[in-house]
């Protein structure tokens, strides 16, 4: 790493990755789990790809940054999209939440775009 | 500090992750648990190759996490669809 700002954004990353996984470790149920792990993995692996494009450049190397910005694109669309559609496939199969849990408020709205399995 | 101590580094970082990744796909209660316990065993995946492509130089690494990106999300979303109750063309 020459630069110094790669270097941090590298740096801040690979925590923000350790502490997401331990998260999936530790957390109670899948909805905190999904919180946890989802947001600090995705924020990590983009501060990575965003390091190694400020490591690159856009000189000689700028094909490799420009497929490091395609990715960064690409997870941080469909991540978030992924942990939705899990949480909202979850709830409707009837896993349930945590007892100490406080609030539910999709189950309490209800949700007309959910089609119950019928056995 | 020098690069290449610091590449190391990260990479075992980034195998305790996956470990702990797979403590959660075998050991999960639910099915939502071990789907949710993959994806993010692929993005840690993406964050390796991309360790990988700065380590050796060699930009077709970067090849291979987007297509194992692409992959987990796809797969994701399919089984979240089918956990939801639904087809896949609905």
């Amino acid at each position: 790493m020459n630069s110094l700002v790669a270097t941090v954004l590298f740096c801040i990353g690979m925590v923000f990755n350790v502490l997401g996984c331990i998260g999936l470790i530790r957390l109670p149920d899948l909805y905190n789990r999904l919180q946890a792990a989802t947001k600090c993995v995705t924020l990590g692996t983009c501060m990575v790809l965003l390091s190694a494009v400020v490591e690159l450049g856009f000189g000689d190397s700028a094909a490799t940054s420009v497929k490091c910005l395609l990715c960064l694109a690409f997870i941080l669309i469909t991540s978030p999209t992924a942990a939705h559609a899990l949480a909202r496939g979850a709830h409707a199969s009837g896993v349930s939440l945590w007892e100490q849990s406080v609030v539910d408020r999709f189950e309490e709205d209800g949700d007309p775009g959910v089609v119950r399995k019928e056995e | 500090m020098t690069e290449g101590v610091l590449f190391q580094v990260a990479a075992l970082m980034l195998l305790a992750c996956c470990a702990m990744c797979l403590y959660r796909i075998g050991r999960g209660p639910t099915p939502p648990d071990r789907a949710m316990a993959i994806d993010i065993l692929g993005i840690v995946v993406v964050c390796f190759t991309v360790i990988m492509a700065l380590s050796t130089g060699k930009d077709y690494y970067l090849n291979i996490g987007i297509a194992w990106a692409i992959l987990s999300f796809i797969g994701v979303i399919a089984l979240a669809k089918h956990l939801e109750g639904r087809w896949f063309d609905e």
